[in-house]
């Protein structure tokens, strides 16, 4: 009864393993269409390629949804890892959050169709790829979490770098914004823009910050 | 077999029992505790390996307790495990932390004090000085252990989820050695002092296998301690976490198999006579403690990482238990076997006043049958 046991324990390991990597691919995946999304909108405007983009994100949310409902059930019905779940079960949550921001982003693009000036595209394309890099460290210094304990800070300093850098581009565009002679409601509209962006590395940023404490936990 | 030879072995048993629910939190509090091992998985390996142990490796220990003081009738073997389990229940009932091991050397040195027999100061010198090996020795392997799976683990770049199932089979693999060793060196504490006056006989069983009567008392103490394990351990499992410092399920394996380890080189007959056999110097086989072994296991680990999170106020809480304890239970035995001896009118040792169980029955019976007269048997008394 306990070989059976034990069997079926490490068969269940191996499971929820693939399913903790195939979240993350799908976080890693998502963050790359909305970068092609985004440059999508901003060379060529609101179109069906954007659309399917949008569409791509979509469905990626869902499953990352549907697997962040697996790995929770599978953790907490098996009493997997009782030192570290409630850890992995915050990791996890946050970064299905950065999921909905893309989502809700590209959804914002694709209902109010804000009409951004020529100007301004080069900053709003260096801002999502700024914020995209944010999530691709944080990506990896999650996998670092879950297989390689001591290399997280190795990413995690490059998530605190990268939002430091989209901060400095979303403020340097929020003032172009408001220092041109656009009207009010607009301003105000693509501000509301950069910030959907912006939040997306400020988002990652703070799970940085929990990752960090969780891998200080793990060590001690 | 006589009524009152059971009687005076409930005390053996009651300190079995009361070994049970303590020394088991040793072997799987930790992994109990922090939900790595279901309480009825730990209870039902830990009492099939402490069973195992006593039973095939707990002639050693058994042999240096006797040596400290041959206890020679059963009323005295009875209240020198009485005064120990007292003493442990006490300590327990007290929220301190308790060993047998000293508790039964207090009982037999109590023993040894009312019976004017000569403490084997040999003997006692050996006892004593692994009670400071046992917890160095304990805290050394739990350094070497921690050092050694770290690194395993770091170049391993296990998945957390895939070490978390790897450390659960390690748990109940490390468990049931634990279990099997504290078997192996503590049945002594619980049995030990019955061995000299033991009443069983050998038998064989089909021919292949003769079960000694030292086995019979090992086997009958190991149950004890089982009953122990399933009846009352869980609750101290339950607290063990909240103990001495908070461990993480690695270091729980590395502490459960450093005080296996422990236990079992002061146990293991095989492994003196392979020593012996290469000219090299032999471990004592002494009973020592669990709870200090894991004391010392714990210590080991705690100091590697620069001495953070030991709580001291416990650690002196142990530190004084292991002085307490084995006068308590000396006290105790030398004041019963007092009472045993001048108001129950039993003989305590060998040579002493007073009646031995049997023929004490013997003799009553003799007198009582033409009679038949139940005030005559109370004025007999």
């Amino acid at each position: 009864m306990e070989l059976t046991k034990s069997i079926s324990l490490f068969g269940r390991t191996r499971a929820l393993e693939g399913e903790i990597d195939e979240f993350l691919d799908n976080l890693s995946e998502s963050s790359l269409v909305f970068k092609a999304a985004i440059k999508t909108y901003m060379d060529e405007g609101y179109t069906a390629e954007f659309e399917q983009r949008l569409q791509d994100v979509n469905k990626m949310e869902s499953e990352a949804d549907h697997l962040r409902r697996a790995i929770e059930t599978k953790l907490y019905a098996h009493t997997l890892i009782p030192e570290s779940r409630g850890d992995v079960l915050g990791l996890i949550e946050t970064l299905d959050h950065l999921l909905n921001l893309f989502e809700g982003s590209l959804w914002a693009f694709s209902i109010e169709k804000p009409d951004i000036p020529k100007d301004y595209h080069a900053d709003f394309m260096s801002l999502t790829e700024i914020s995209v890099q944010a999530v691709e460290s944080l990506v990896q210094a999650s996998r670092a979490f879950f297989r390689n304990i001591e290399a997280v800070s190795d990413h995690n300093h490059k998530v605190m770098f990268y939002e430091k850098e989209a901060d400095k581009v979303s403020t340097k565009l929020k003032h172009a914004i408001f220092d041109s002679d656009l009207e009010l409601s607009r301003k105000t509209h693509l501000r509301n823009f950069v910030e959907h962006i912006d939040n997306v590395a400020d988002w990652a940023e703070d799970v940085a910050d929990r990752l960090a404490i969780y891998a200080i936990k793990r060590t001690v | 077999m006589d009524l009152s030879v059971i009687i005076f072995l409930t005390s053996g048993l009651f300190l079995g029992w009361a070994l049970g629910a303590n020394d088991a939190a040793n072997v799987f509090g930790t992994a109990v505790g922090t939900r790595m091992i279901r309480f009825s998985t730990a209870a039902f390996i830990c009492s099939v390996f402490v069973i195992l142990g006593a039973v095939f490796s707990g002639a050693g220990t058994t042999e240096t307790l006797s040596k400290l003081g041959a206890v020679d009738t059963m009323a005295g073997a009875f209240m020198a495990a009485f005064s120990a389990a007292l003493a442990v229940y006490l300590m327990t009932k007290a929220g301190l932390p308790v060993s047998t091991t000293q508790a039964i050397i207090g009982g037999i040195i109590g023993w040894n004090l009312f019976s004017g027999t000569q403490t084997d100061t040999g003997a006692l010198t050996k006892i004593l000085s692994t009670w400071i090996i046992c917890p160095i020795l304990a805290a050394a392997f739990a350094i070497g252990l921690f050092k050694l799976t770290t690194m395993a683990l770091r170049r391993a770049k296990l998945h957390l989820i895939r070490t978390d199932a790897y450390t659960r089979a390690g748990l109940v693999l490390a468990g049931a050695f634990g279990a099997y060793s504290l078997g192996a060196n503590n049945i002594a504490n619980v049995v030990g002092v019955f061995v000299p006056a033991a009443p069983f006989t050998d038998f064989n069983v089909a021919g292949v296998f003769t079960f000694s009567s030292n086995q019979q008392l090992f086997l009958l103490g190991a149950v004890a301690i089982a009953v122990g394990v399933m009846t009352y351990s869980k609750r101290v499992m339950m607290t063990v976490g909240a103990g001495l410092m908070p461990l993480s399920p690695i270091a729980a394996w590395v502490v459960v198999m450093a005080h296996s380890l422990v236990l079992f080189l002061f146990a293991s007959q095989g492994l003196e006579s392979l020593l012996a056999s290469y000219g090299l110097p032999t471990i004592p086989l002494v009973p020592v403690s669990s709870s200090q072994a894991i004391v010392g296991a714990v210590l080991g680990i705690a100091l590697l990482k620069g001495g953070r999170g030991i709580r001291w106020r416990v650690l002196g809480g142990i530190g004084a238990g292991w002085v307490v304890t084995p006068v308590i239970a000396g006290v105790v035995c030398f004041m019963g076997l007092f009472f045993m001896q001048n108001v129950f009118d039993q003989k305590v040792y060998a040579g002493g006043p007073g009646k031995a169980p049997v023929a004490a029955v013997e003799s009553a019976s003799a007198v009582l049958a033409p009679a038949g007269d139940k005030d005559l048997r109370l004025q007999l008394r």
